[in-house]
């Protein structure tokens, strides 16, 4: 292959050689250049733009949530900062190793093990989730002196809620919760994701649910430079987050705590609304909870004490528990007889004790019956035969239509979630309850039961606290509201919840003013008078009885059956009687005959809305209680014939 | 040289002599970018970058200083001693990323590997010297026998791109030596299929589980990446991707000095090393780019110049063959960065932060000085 050759011919060959490699070496040069050429000035616009994106990255800057005050200022709901110890999941290798690294720093207990895990299949892979929370200074301190060897472990300052009052108002008020994979439906469902980018947590029940929008706020954005590491090097423009409103209620906490506080360890729920404008000054669902316990995830342990008790705390009785109004209900249905006029104030009727209709005896209270009964004084001893005869005499349909507007059996639209409709039973109603053609049918028997506030009746204490403000409002139906300004924290705009008069009734006020006063005088004279004993203003009232068991046929003795099984006690009240400023309901579940139990509850909460100050409840609230008890009991005696 | 009489303008002007004014010129030049690029990718290298400059301009200086025939003579024992090294290496060296290269001596851990790429010319030239008139085939087997052994040593480190380019090194002296074209032709040819097919084939070769044989896993993965880089966007094809984002969002003129984001928001993969030449890019553009092609083009063409005009069998071959180790580095490097050659890991000669390459490089240019300055002589 290589033949001899003269020096001479072989540097030629060389030089040839060179000149080759010379070439190969340009036109790799020339391949770069118009390499470069293409990525440079041809596709420049779109690398131009992914080093861009690259380089910015926009940080949501989560508003402050608005705090909720009663109407008097005090705090109900408020933010404190504290630090939390959190982990960004993508970027840690191994969690459970991390965390155990972790606890040696700072205390990591199974709980707040068992709640990140909890967190971390609910969030999404890129956020960070806390371990833990409300670290102090000494734990922070510990942390940042190690935190290189923690990657994707970081301390964060935020926002915490706080619900200075613990467990008083806590249905009205609710509580906020991290947002899980149904609140980011939801939110997406609202096209409010934008809003949520960097919120964790949104409000899960009561105000905080309801008035979740006025609360959050809106997200600002911050324009960052980015690192490859994800972490912001510079701010290069800023939009601030705009705080959250403000919400101030018409609810008086103050109030609020004594009606809680008179329920004691009963249960039961207590509404009081003002009259003049449909604002809720109390609300109260007996049991309570803590609300704080569910802001950063509540534990199993507690979840499972909440949800498994039997006296459900979690429930708003006050909007979502319908019961039997009992003998509440005897003044709609007395101005239900004076406005169709079916009955006139002065027309009286004798009360034998009993009713008859085909066939069957409905029994009053009192063996031997009142006597002689005309309106008045069939609201001042509850008289239920008066109201088995008015009940047939007005049908069922005459019942559900003049009841209806004043908001029986239907949701007031109180601005708190989770409002039960209640049960207005009518024909129509039944012919859509039940399947079976003899169940769909109405029976006049039953209509009976209605007039006494028994049988299918079921309505939640806030229609009986609202349909009472209407009949002594003047007959006007307002839409009953906790909140009554949301208040701008940015502007100090304060906008005002206005009273929202739904529907005005066509009432006479003689008809108001006649039942009215039956009412004042069930305080001086009849049913309430032991519990409104010796009050320095006059108040309106009625007591009820819902039954909770027919004992079929035998008599119904208190202390023989069991706690749960024991009648439901009511007291509607109102007061002051001649301009009223509160109106009310109360119902004590299993409480017993409404004078006993509940009356002396809706005692406390006149006396101190009226007269600023608690009082002592009027002794012997318990003793003889059947004495002035005429309270109707009717289904306990009645007979059913074939 | 008569003149006795001490004095330190004489003393620097047979310093500065062995010098040539032009490689050395060039070499200001692409130091120069060096020392910015460094400024801007990672300043807290810049005194460590100092420190290796000057030792290696020394190096260059010293091998200036030494006539070819010396550095010829040192040719056997470079190799010998090199060779020797490449097998501690294999059996006592240092591993890290799962590659063993560093041998600690004590004083420093250093890469026998890269004395090889001086070494590896210097032997084969200095073997076809003492063959000078007789050189036929059975001086290309024993050619490429001696370029085997320690291409094979350094493969097995495992290290692709430093046995590449060891290959090279000794391909260019026998190719310049005069190795028939029917024999180079064929060689390209299975070359130019062969990544042909693996371009045209990736993506079934590429899939998990089929075993290249050859190829180690990682070096399949960088010529997988190279083929597909999103693929993989946060594994090894960030690397190229973020790589191309830098170089294109440059544009013509570039984002400035220490301006690039890519670079300073640490997007860009090891940025003071192998993808130095994306910080450039992105900071001065297009133009920056072209500056340095020419820059490259300049001092390949002084080599090749060298190399035509060098008195010798021996002096023509090394100064050929080192002209187009500097030529493949900067094309292997650049390319690679740029998205059209796979990852392998060779720096960008002359800028590229690291100490051994950066000595070895300009022992190359001093070589070349030797070799320029013996013509001058060798025609006064």
């Amino acid at each position: 292959m290589t033949e001899f050759r003269t020096p001479d011919e072989e540097l030629g060959r060389f030089r040839r050689r060179v000149l080759v490699a010379g070439i190969v070496a340009l036109v790799c040069f020339g391949l770069l250049a118009a390499r470069f050429y293409y990525l440079q000035v041809v596709r420049h616009e779109y690398f131009h733009t992914r080093a861009e994106d690259n380089r910015i990255g926009l940080v949501p800057i989560v508003p402050t949530r608005g705090a909720i005050l009663d109407r008097n200022g005090v705090t109900l709901a408020r933010n404190f900062a504290a630090y939390t110890l959190e982990i960004t999941p993508s970027q840690v290798a191994d969690l459970d190793e991390t965390i155990d690294a972790l606890s040696e720093i700072v205390t990591i207990d199974a709980r707040d093990r068992r709640r990140f895990r909890k967190l971390l299949e609910e969030s999404r892979n890129f956020e960070s989730v806390p371990i833990r929370t409300r670290l102090d200074d000494a734990e922070v301190a510990r942390f940042v002196a190690r935190r290189y060897r923690f990657p994707g472990v970081e301390v964060q300052a935020r926002l915490f809620r706080d619900y200075p009052q613990g467990e008083v108002a806590s249905h009205v008020v609710g509580y906020i919760g991290r947002i899980n994979l149904r609140d980011q439906e939801r939110i997406e469902e609202r096209g409010d994701t934008a809003n949520y980018r960097g919120s964790d947590h949104i409000g899960k029940s009561g105000l905080e649910l309801s008035y979740e929008t006025e609360l959050h706020g809106v997200t600002g954005v911050e324009q960052v430079e980015v690192n490859a590491g994800g972490r912001a090097v510079r701010v290069m423009s800023r939009t601030p987050a705009t705080t959250g409103s403000d919400l101030e209620l018409t609810l008086d906490i103050e109030l609020q705590k004594v009606a809680e506080a008179a329920f004691g360890d009963r249960r039961g729920a207590l509404v009081a609304i003002d009259p003049r404008t449909g604002g809720v000054l109390a609300l109260a669902s007996k049991p309570t909870f803590d609300p704080n316990l569910f802001v950063d995830g509540i534990s199993i342990a507690d979840w499972n004490e909440l949800n498994d008790s039997p006296d459900h705390p979690l429930l708003n009785r006050a909007i979502f528990s319908a019961y039997p109004p009992g003998s509440t209900f005897k003044p709609f249905m007395a101005l239900a007889a004076l406005t169709t006029g079916k009955r006139s104030a002065n027309q009286a009727i004798a009360d034998p004790g009993y009713f008859s209709f085909a066939g069957r005896r409905f029994m009053d209270d009192k063996v031997g019956g009142h006597g002689t009964v005309d309106l008045h004084k069939s609201i001042v001893v509850s008289c239920n035969t008066y109201y088995y005869q008015l009940a047939n005499d007005l049908g069922i349909e005459g019942i559900a239509g003049f009841m209806a507007p004043l908001g029986f059996g239907a949701r007031t639209g109180i601005d708190i979630p989770g409002e039960a409709e209640g049960v207005l039973p009518s024909p129509a109603w039944k012919r859509g309850r039940f399947k079976k053609p003899e169940q769909q049918r109405w029976y006049g028997g039953e209509t009976i039961s209605v007039g006494i506030g028994q049988g299918y009746n079921a309505y939640t204490p806030l229609q009986l606290a609202n349909a009472l403000a209407t009949i002594v409002n003047g007959g006007k139906v307002f839409r009953p509201h906790v909140v009554r300004h949301v208040v701008d924290t940015a502007s100090g705009e304060r906008r005002a919840i206005q009273p929202e008069p739904i529907r005005q009734l066509a009432i006479k006020p003689a008809h108001l003013a006649a039942v009215r006063d039956a009412m004042v005088d069930v305080n001086k004279s009849g049913t309430g008078a032991r519990a409104f004993a010796g009050a320095p203003y006059s108040a309106g009232g009625k007591t009820g009885t819902a039954q909770v068991y027919s004992l079929k046929g035998s008599k119904y003795v208190a202390g023989r059956v069991r706690e749960r099984l024991r009648d439901h006690s009511w007291f509607i009240a109102y007061a002051p009687a001649e301009n009223p400023t509160i109106a009310l309901a109360v119902l004590v579940e299993n409480g017993g005959f409404g004078a006993q139990s509940a009356a002396p509850i809706a005692r406390q909460v006149i006396d101190y809305h009226l007269l600023g100050a608690r009082l002592d409840a009027p002794a012997g609230e318990d003793a003889g209680a059947a004495d002035a008890e005429a309270d109707s009991h009717a289904g306990h005696d009645e007979e059913a014939t074939p | 040289m008569t003149e006795q009489r001490f004095s330190p303008l004489r003393l620097l002007v047979a310093a500065i002599r062995p010098i040539d004014p032009i490689l050395f010129g060039l070499l200001a030049v692409l130091l120069g970018y060096a020392f910015g690029l460094m400024h801007s990718a990672s300043p807290e290298r810049i005194a460590s970058l100092l420190v290796n400059s000057g030792v290696a301009v020394a190096a260059m200086w010293l091998a200036a200083r030494l006539s070819p025939q010396r550095l010829l003579s040192l040719a056997l024992p470079l190799y010998a001693g090199g060779v020797l090294l490449l097998v501690a290496v294999d059996l006592f060296g240092e591993t890290s990323k799962g590659a063993t290269r560093w041998l600690d001596i004590g004083i420093t851990r250093i890469q026998p590997s890269e004395i090889m790429k001086i070494a590896m010319p210097l032997m084969l030239a200095w073997y076809f010297q003492q063959r000078e008139g007789h050189i036929r085939l059975r001086e290309f087997v024993v050619a490429g026998a001696l370029l085997a052994v320690p291409v094979g040593l350094i493969l097995i480190q495992p290290d692709l791109g430093t046995s590449l380019l060891v290959a090279a090194a000794g391909f260019y002296v026998i190719f310049f030596a005069g190795l028939s074209w029917k024999l180079i032709v064929p060689v390209a040819l299975v070359g130019i299929v062969g990544i042909g097919a693996i371009v045209g084939f990736g993506d079934q070769l590429c899939q998990p589980g089929v075993d290249w044989q050859v190829l180690r896993e990682y070096q399949k993965h960088r010529v997988c990446t190279l083929l597909d880089p999103t693929q993989d966007p946060l594994g090894r094809g960030f690397h190229i991707i973020q790589s191309t984002i830098a170089i294109g969002s440059g544009g013509v003129l570039g984002k400035g000095w220490t301006e690039g984001t890519q670079t300073h928001l640490a997007f860009l993969p090891e940025r003071h090393t192998d993808f130095i030449f994306s910080v450039l890019a992105e900071e001065f553009g297009l133009l920056g780019a072209l500056v340095l092609l020419a820059s490259y083009l300049l001092l390949l063409l002084r080599g090749f110049v060298i190399a035509a005009h060098a008195p010798s069998l021996a002096t023509r071959l090394l100064a050929g063959s080192i002209t187009m180790i500097f030529f493949t580095y900067a094309f292997v490097n650049m390319g690679m960065v740029s998205g059209i050659l796979p990852v392998v890991g060779v720096p960008l000669p002359f800028i590229s932060y690291g100490g051994t390459a950066l000595v070895t490089l300009c022992l190359g240019v001093g070589i070349l000085m030797s070799i320029q300055r013996s013509r001058v002589l060798a025609k006064a």
